[in-house]
């Protein structure tokens, strides 16, 4: 099993026609994720260059015609708040925003939005949701997973990529991996995704890598403390060496007002019962250990 | 983006903000012309720096290494500092002069200090109460807070953690904005309970939020609020922080960034479009992605070597971006080794490779150069520097590449 995606999952893609959106649309349909519409406004009526992949003006309409319940949203940062908004609007099952750089002000909208509305949210300034062997939705390299019982979940793109990589170097494959973003806000939190991988029976133990900035894993450290069995949770904080006040690359890793330190996060972790590794290369390494 | 003083209280006078008069200036003619336009017969001339705790702070001109490091801590040191009062035309003229071009140091500037540039001369008041005012994005329910306390012009970080209660807290639904029961609430928590100063608190809160709002902040700090002797509210101070991703919106800001503020290899950085940030340490890193970027740099300092820079090359860097990457690198004196590590994604391995060699090429290399890449295209990427001839240590996973760049670094 996994979480939040699989083979029936049906994708639109927002933005098929811009340059990285078509390049991602392609990596995602040769991995084998059913990627099932575009929505581009303006141009609907036509296909994704040879794939026959066909374009829609609105999201509606991609749905009603072609059954999708999925969307990934590669559109420029002015418009990415709007494309959430229509994907909630039409009732989607889930949204996986990639755009970097959306204001936070959108996102604010965004949030209130979709307050009682079934539609989950992951991203934005994310890498995107794959469980191996099954459906790719985002931007990470395919090759690099393989099918397997370990979720891993992750603030950041690259270092979700390299938490993959060293579970392969260990024999370990992955249920499902997610990125849930960099950004101030994101849809789906560390607990949303705990908590899912708490209800999946075929993943025996989870990777967290968490940042600075916020209090996301300090609240997960609580909840995993009330809430979570005796799979054994893997857990880095990056940044420990970021100095106070400056903005490290993702808009949200910012230790401010001495909250959001490394420290906390790893000691909250580790009072929760979390294998925490100080160094991001034993991710894989303390995994397999922890599983005996 | 942060703002000065002057810049943010010119955007906050837009939205009605109570504010006394107050006119900047670049040199002592300047100050006095301001001083004049301003009007009255008393003026506080404040420094215009990108760091706050200006009062306390002292001007490195000025006073011993001694009182600089208590300045540096935000302790009290003898001296005068970065915002005085003036009473006359002359006064103005005095403090302008004492401060232009002089470099302040404050606990926020840490003890090398920033140069002061501009002035702001404003006008005084008496002040009968300060109170502390901040409005910023609350990330665990993503709505906007607005924390007020009565304990004005001190640090709000000690309050928060000595006398929490002090602290009122509203958070705004961003469908109905900030309601006037809520500006109620905070003037109330401020222990306001004229009536009519109440209706004027409320106005300026709600004054304050489509400020917010409008403007993009990502944080909007009023220390101190005060209560005028004839019952005004006035915001006195103001820090603004407007939200990068939203300049494109908003020309008129982009047009105060002040570069002086900033590192000058920060600022051919981000021309490049990479995200860089100068560090202390020795060894220089060139790393894809924010969250690995901080990883290695911390894996450093877990090896017992420390970086001396954060440097993310985006995900979708071509060969100039590396190269830039990689002269901005090599061009800080105390990097004694470069560690490049990338785990390619939508990156591609061969391109970082190319890049690499190119600046190389370029550049020089006079220092150890470890190289990592995996993901996309790394065989392709090792390929390309292996047959470069270059002087290059390759290393085969983060670990193997943070022990390598370590030891390279120790042993020369």
């Amino acid at each position: 099993m996994s979480i939040l995606v699989n083979h029936d999952t049906r994708l639109i893609c927002q933005g098929i026609t811009g340059k990285s959106g078509a390049f991602h649309a392609r990596q995602m349909l040769e991995y084998g994720t059913q990627l099932v519409a575009g929505v581009v406004p303006g141009k609907g009526g036509t296909t994704f260059e040879d794939t026959g992949v066909p374009i829609f003006d609105t999201i509606e309409e991609a749905k009603a015609t072609t059954g999708a319940n999925a969307s990934v949203i590669f559109v420029p940062p002015p418009f990415a708040a709007d494309g959430i908004i229509e994907c909630v609007a039409a009732d989607l099952d889930l949204v996986v925003a990639i755009t970097e750089g959306i204001p936070v002000r959108d996102m604010i909208d965004v949030a209130r939005f979709m307050e009682g509305k079934r539609t989950r949210l992951i991203g934005p300034n994310c890498p995107g949701v794959i469980t191996p062997g099954a459906c790719k939705i985002g931007i990470m390299p395919g090759h690099i997973h393989r099918k397997g019982t370990i979720g891993v979940l992750s603030r950041s793109g690259t270092l979700t990529y390299e938490a993959v990589g060293q579970l392969g170097e260990v024999g370990l494959g992955q249920s499902t991996a997610v990125g849930i973003g960099g950004d101030p806000i994101i849809g789906t939190k560390f607990i949303d995704v705990l908590s899912l991988f708490k209800d999946d029976p075929e993943t025996e133990g989870v990777i967290m890598i968490g940042e600075i900035g916020g209090t996301a894993e300090e609240e997960a450290a609580a909840w995993l403390q009330a809430n979570w069995d005796d799979r054994p949770i893997v857990g880095f904080i990056a940044g420990a060496t970021a100095p106070p006040g400056r903005r490290m690359g993702h808009a949200g890793a910012i230790i401010s007002g001495g909250q959001g330190t490394a420290e906390s996060k790893f000691a909250a972790l580790q009072a929760a019962g979390v294998h925490i590794v100080r160094s991001p290369a034993e991710l894989g390494k303390t995994m397999k250990a922890a599983l005996g | 983006m942060k703002l000065h003083e002057y810049q943010a209280k010119s955007l906050l006078g837009r939205f009605g903000v109570p504010m006394l008069p107050g006119v900047a200036a670049t040199d002592a003619d300047g100050a006095v012309a301001a001083a004049k336009e301003v009007g009255g017969d008393l003026w506080v001339v404040k420094a215009q720096i990108h760091a706050g705790g200006r009062g306390k702070g002292r001007f490195v001109e000025d006073v011993d290494a001694t009182e600089i490091a208590k300045a540096a801590k935000g302790e009290d040191a003898a001296g005068k500092g970065g915002v005085r009062l003036a009473r006359t035309l002359d006064d103005v003229r005095a403090a302008a002069a004492a401060m232009l071009g002089k470099t302040l140091v404050t606990k926020q500037t840490g003890i090398e200090g920033r140069e002061v540039r501009t002035i702001y001369v404003a006008a005084a008041c008496d002040i009968a109460k300060e109170y502390y005012l901040s409005v910023l994005l609350d990330r665990s329910n993503n709505k906007v807070l607005f924390m007020a306390s009565s304990e004005g012009g001190v640090d709000i970080e000690e309050v928060a953690e000595h006398n929490p209660e002090a602290i009122k807290k509203v958070w705004v639904d961003s469908a109905v904005g900030l309601r006037d029961f809520q500006g109620r609430e905070l003037a109330y928590g401020l222990g306001l309970t004229d009536a009519k100063q109440v209706r004027k608190a409320t106005a300026f809160f709600q004054a304050l939020y489509q400020a917010y709002m409008d403007l993009d902040c990502s944080m909007l700090e009023i220390n101190p609020l005060v209560l005028t002797e004839q019952g005004d509210l006035i915001a006195l101070d103001c820090k603004m922080d407007v939200d990068g991703n939203a300049l494109y919106r908003h020309d008129d800001i982009v047009a105060m960034r002040d570069v002086h503020e900033e590192e000058a290899t920060e600022i051919e950085a981000s021309e490049y479009g990479l995200s860089f940030i100068k560090l202390d340490g020795t060894i220089g890193c060139m790393v894809n992605g924010a969250g690995l970027a901080m990883s290695t740099m911390d894996i450093i300092q877990y090896k017992g070597a420390k970086p001396a820079n954060f440097l993310d090359v985006g995900g979708g860097a071509k060969q100039k971006q590396v190269e830039a990457a990689f002269r901005i690198i090599t061009k800080d004196p105390s990097v004694q080794g470069i560690l490049v590590n990338i785990f390619g994604g939508i990156m591609k391995c061969d391109v970082i490779a190319n890049g690499v060699v190119a600046a190389v090429k370029e550049v020089g290399l006079k220092v150890p150069l470890v190289v990592r890449l995996s993901g996309t295209n790394a065989d392709l990427g090792k390929k390309i520097i292996d047959e470069s001839g270059l002087d290059v240590i390759a290393a085969t996973n983060l670990d193997d590449a943070a022990d390598k760049i370590v030891a390279a670094v120790k042993g020369a």
